[in-house]
C-alpha cells in the first residue's frame, strides 16, 4: 500500500493548552494511500492531533512536515496546503446560507479558480458519488445528519486534495446514519486515499484501516496493525480501553 | 391647516423632507460600507487594525451627533477649510453625510460584530480548511451570514439615522426640523398642527421601514 516517502510526517510534536500538555512528543508517519484510524478516550489529544495536520491548531513545538514540506506558518501558503488536505468535522460544518452544490463547487472556484460552469459539473458528479446528487439545491437545514456529512466529504473531494482528515465524523449522527457515511469513507479507503481517521467505530477500524493509532493523555501509546491490535494490545491502557468499549 | 396652503410653505415643507430622504440615503450607503470594513478590522487579526476600529467606534459612539456635526462644520470646513461644493446647502449637505456616516458607521460596525458572534466557529474552520484566505473566510462566509442576522438591528441604525439627519439642521441646512422651527416662528396659532405634520411624516416614513425590516430579517435568517 505504502509507496516512496511518507505523505504525513509529526516529529516530536508538542502541544499545550495552558498547563494541560495535549500533545506528548507525538511522532507518526503516514504513507501515501495508508489509512490510519486513531483511536482512544476522550481527551486524550486525538483530535488535536488530527487539527494539526492541517494547522486549524498551531502546534507548541516540534515539526509536521506534509508531502515533504514543511507545514507554513500562515497567510496564502498555509491557505494552499488547506486547499490540499480535505478536512471533515463532527459538526460538519457545511456553510449554512449555500446550496448544498454551492458549498462543493465554492472551493474549486474560489480556491483553484475553476470555471463555474467545470466545478459545477465535478461538483454534481461528486455528489453523486456519495449519493445526494437529487439534493444539489437545497440547504444544509434541510438534509438529515448523515447526508450532511456526506456533503461534507463531498465538498473535501472537490478540492482534489492528497489526504484526507476526518475528525469524528460519525459522533454527532444518529445511529441509523452512522453505516451510511462510514460506506462512503470505506469506498474512499478502498480507492487509495490516505486517511486519517478519528473515531469510535471499531468496525470501521477493523476493516479499512491499515493502522490504528491508540492515544492517551497526549501520548501515542500504541501503533499496529487493526488486527494485531484488537487481538493483542500490548499497553494496559489499550487493554482497559477496549475492555470498556467492547465488551457491550 | 391653512399654513400648508400656502405654496411656498408647502414647498418649504416638501424640500426640507426631501433633504432628509437625501441625507438619510447617501449617509446610510456610506455608514453602511465604512461599517463593513471597521467591523471587519475589529475581528481581523492585526492589532492595528483592531486598534483603529475600535478607536473609531469608541470615538464616535460616545461623542454627541450635535457635536460630531458642529466639528464637520467649524472644524472640518470653517478652521481646515474643507469646501465640498461651490453652494452653500450643499457643501453643508455633504458635510452632514460626512458627520452622520462617521457616526453611524461605529453602530452599524457593533452591529455587525454582533452578527459575527452569532455565526459558530465551526463555520470559518470549514472554510480556512478548504483553502480560503482570512479576507475571502470573512467576505464569502462570515460576514454574509453575520449580516443576516443583524437585519433587524441594522433597520433600527436605518431609522435613527433619518431621524438624526435633523440634527445637519444646526449647520443651517433647511431641513425638516429647520423648516419646523421657521414655520413655527411665523405661526404662532398653528403650533401644535405644525408639529403634528411633521411628526407624521417621519412616523408614515419609518413605520413602514420598521416593518420591512422585520420582514426581511425573517426572510434572510439563516436556517441551521
Amino acid at each position: 500500500m505504502t509507496t516512496g516517502e511518507p505523505l504525513i510526517v509529526l516529529d516530536a510534536v508538542n502541544k499545550w493548552f495552558g498547563p494541560l500538555h495535549v500533545l506528548d512528543d507525538v511522532s507518526l508517519s503516514v504513507g501515501r494511500g495508508e489509512v490510519v484510524v486513531v483511536i482512544g478516550p476522550s481527551g486524550s489529544g486525538k483530535s488535536t492531533l488530527c487539527r494539526a495536520i492541517n494547522r486549524l491548531e498551531p502546534i507548541s513545538s516540534g515539526t509536521i512536515t506534509f508531502d515533504g514540506q514543511p507545514l507554513p506558518a500562515e497567510g496564502k501558503p498555509l491557505a494552499k496546503l488547506r486547499s490540499e488536505v480535505g478536512m471533515v468535522f463532527q459538526s460538519f460544518n457545511l456553510f449554512a446560507h449555500k446550496t448544498i452544490l454551492e458549498n462543493v463547487t465554492l472551493g474549486p472556484i474560489k480556491v483553484r479558480k475553476e470555471k463555474p460552469a467545470a466545478a459545477r459539473e465535478r461538483g454534481l458528479a461528486l455528489l453523486d458519488r456519495v449519493g445526494i446528487a437529487n439534493q444539489a439545491d437545497k440547504f444544509p437545514a434541510q438534509l438529515s445528519g448523515g447526508q450532511q456529512q456526506r456533503v461534507a466529504i463531498a465538498r473535501a473531494l472537490a478540492m482534489q486534495p492528497k489526504a484526507m482528515l476526518f475528525d469524528e465524523p460519525t459522533s454527532a449522527l444518529d445511529p441509523e446514519m452512522v453505516g451510511e457515511v462510514l460506506d462512503v469513507m470505506t469506498s474512499l479507503a478502498r480507492d487509495g486515499m490516505t486517511m486519517v481517521v478519528v473515531t469510535h467505530e471499531m468496525g470501521f477500524a477493523r476493516h479499512a484501516a491499515n493502522r490504528v493509532i491508540f492515544m492517551a493523555d497526549g501520548q501515542l501509546v500504541e501503533d499496529a496493525p487493526p488486527g494485531e491490535f484488537f487481538a493483542n494490545p500490548r499497553s494496559d491502557r489499550a487493554k482497559d480501553f477496549l475492555s470498556k468499549i467492547l465488551t457491550h | 391647516m391653512h399654513v400648508f396652503a400656502d405654496p411656498t410653505n408647502f414647498d418649504a415643507y416638501l424640500s426640507s423632507f426631501f433633504w432628509i430622504l437625501k441625507l438619510t440615503g447617501a449617509s446610510a450607503v456610506l455608514a453602511l460600507v465604512l461599517g463593513v470594513l471597521l467591523a471587519a478590522m475589529r475581528v481581523s487579526p492585526v492589532p492595528v487594525l483592531r486598534g483603529f476600529g475600535a478607536a473609531w467606534v469608541n470615538t464616535f459612539r460616545n461623542t454627541p451627533l450635535t457635536l460630531v456635526i458642529f466639528f464637520c462644520f467649524f472644524g472640518l470646513y470653517s478652521t481646515l477649510g474643507l469646501s465640498l461644493a461651490d453652494d452653500l446647502d450643499l457643501n453643508n449637505f455633504w458635510l452632514g453625510v460626512i458627520g452622520l456616516s462617521a457616526y453611524t458607521a461605529a453602530f452599524v460596525c457593533e452591529a455587525l460584530r454582533s452578527g459575527v458572534n452569532t455565526v459558530p466557529a465551526g463555520q470559518a474552520e470549514a472554510a480556512r480548511a478548504i483553502g480560503l484566505t482570512f479576507a475571502q473566510t470573512l467576505r464569502i462566509v462570515v460576514l454574509p451570514q453575520a449580516t443576516r442576522s443583524v437585519v433587524a438591528p441594522l433597520g433600527s441604525i436605518l431609522i435613527a439615522l433619518c431621524k438624526n439627519a435633523t440634527i445637519v439642521g444646526t449647520i443651517g441646512l433647511m431641513e425638516s426640523s429647520n423648516v419646523m422651527k421657521d414655520l413655527i416662528n411665523s405661526n404662532g396659532d398653528a403650533v401644535i398642527p405644525i408639529f403634528l405634520v411633521f411628526a407624521g411624516t417621519f412616523a408614515a416614513f419609518l413605520i413602514p421601514t420598521g416593518y420591512f425590516f422585520g420582514w426581511l430579517a425573517n426572510r434572510l435568517a439563516v436556517k441551521r
